[in-house]
């Protein structure tokens, strides 16, 4: 497999970013699996993101950079947080509890099973590198990343960055449809609230816990 | 130039290893999402190494692809999530069997 090892001399600060970046993104997973709040994880998962965000740097994959860190560690962690700010979950969870007996010794097992597979076969394929795309553009002309993923995007994709515009409408409706509550029974608890308001105003004495209404 | 392309394709390897487990092993759906966030970058990470190895812009078109997906996907999910929590008040996986029609 001579594309896939050594090909580059790889530099000193090629190789430092590589793997301070690499530390970044490990420890960030890890810290997304171990911890017990949900906060925590969520900060974690920033760090991995803005770790892959380098590397997409040093892979000359700079327009992805770019949207890495605004729409990853940008929106859809500050999503995240929301809904566990929102939801207030931010307690610590009983990690050791497994209702399931045995799921996690398997699960392990599973997923190493599995990647360790995949490993062993990418080691022992036969790789197609080396040898220059002859469809679409290209890497490595003279025009910048943005250039040439534009380019691609609005020409050889453009059917599928079509369908990305519905599938965001589609979401948008999705979420708003499930997120919002069903008005005629929160009018019906809200009226029966305010009834039973009236008739604790009339009866002092009974007073009680019906008027938390959701 | 940059590194070879086999340690981005390992470390992507063990990102994708580290979010599987997760997935299976955590109960929160929050942190079940997360998991597959981090998968779906390890997945980035293969198709912008790839990308590189073969001199084709076609994988970083596929990961501007992913991004909007992953986006759509966490905007569903976390609707579901807080559908569901208004009613059971917990964000467990195993809340989850209410969905059984």
């Amino acid at each position: 497999m001579p594309g896939l090892l050594a090909t580059t001399h790889p530099t000193i600060p090629d190789a430092a970013t590589f793997v301070v970046a690499a530390m970044v993104i490990l420890g960030g997973a890890l810290g997304v699996i171990v911890a017990r709040n949900p906060v925590h994880a969520a900060l974690s998962l920033v760090a991995t993101l803005f770790g892959v965000a380098v590397l997409f740097v040093e892979e000359q994959a700079d327009f992805l950079a770019v949207v890495q860190v605004i729409v990853y560690a940008g929106a859809i962690v500050v999503l995240f947080l929301f809904v566990i700010m929102y939801l207030g979950v931010d307690r610590r969870e009983n990690v050791n509890a497994e209702p399931l007996k045995g799921q996690r010794p398997v699960a392990l097992l599973l997923v190493l099973v599995a990647v360790g597979g995949v490993v062993a076969l990418g080691i022992n394929a036969h790789w197609a590198t080396g040898a220059k795309a002859v469809a679409g553009s290209t890497l490595g002309n003279h025009h910048s990343n943005v250039y040439q993923l534009g380019q691609s995007v609005f020409t050889t994709y453009l059917y599928a960055f079509e369908a990305t515009a519905a599938l965001l409408v589609i979401a948008v409706v999705g979420a708003v449809v499930l997120a919002r509550r069903p008005r005629l029974v929160a009018e019906d608890e809200r009226e029966e609230a305010a009834a039973a308001r009236s008739l604790s105003a009339a009866a002092p004495e009974t007073h009680d816990s019906e008027e938390v209404a959701p | 130039m940059s590194l070879p392309g086999a340690w981005y394709l390992g470390l992507a390897a063990v990102l994708f290893a580290i979010g599987a487990i997760g997935l299976l092993m955590r109960r929160n759906v929050l942190i079940m999402f997360m998991c597959i966030e981090l998968m779906l970058n390890a997945a980035n990470l293969t198709f912008v190494t790839f990308a590189r190895m073969l001199h084709d812009i076609g994988g970083q078109a596929v990961v501007f692809f992913v991004l909007v997906v992953a986006a759509a996907e966490v905007v569903v999910g976390l609707g579901i999530v807080v559908a569901i929590f208004r009613r059971r008040a917990s964000a467990t996986a195993d809340d989850f069997h209410i969905l059984k029609g």
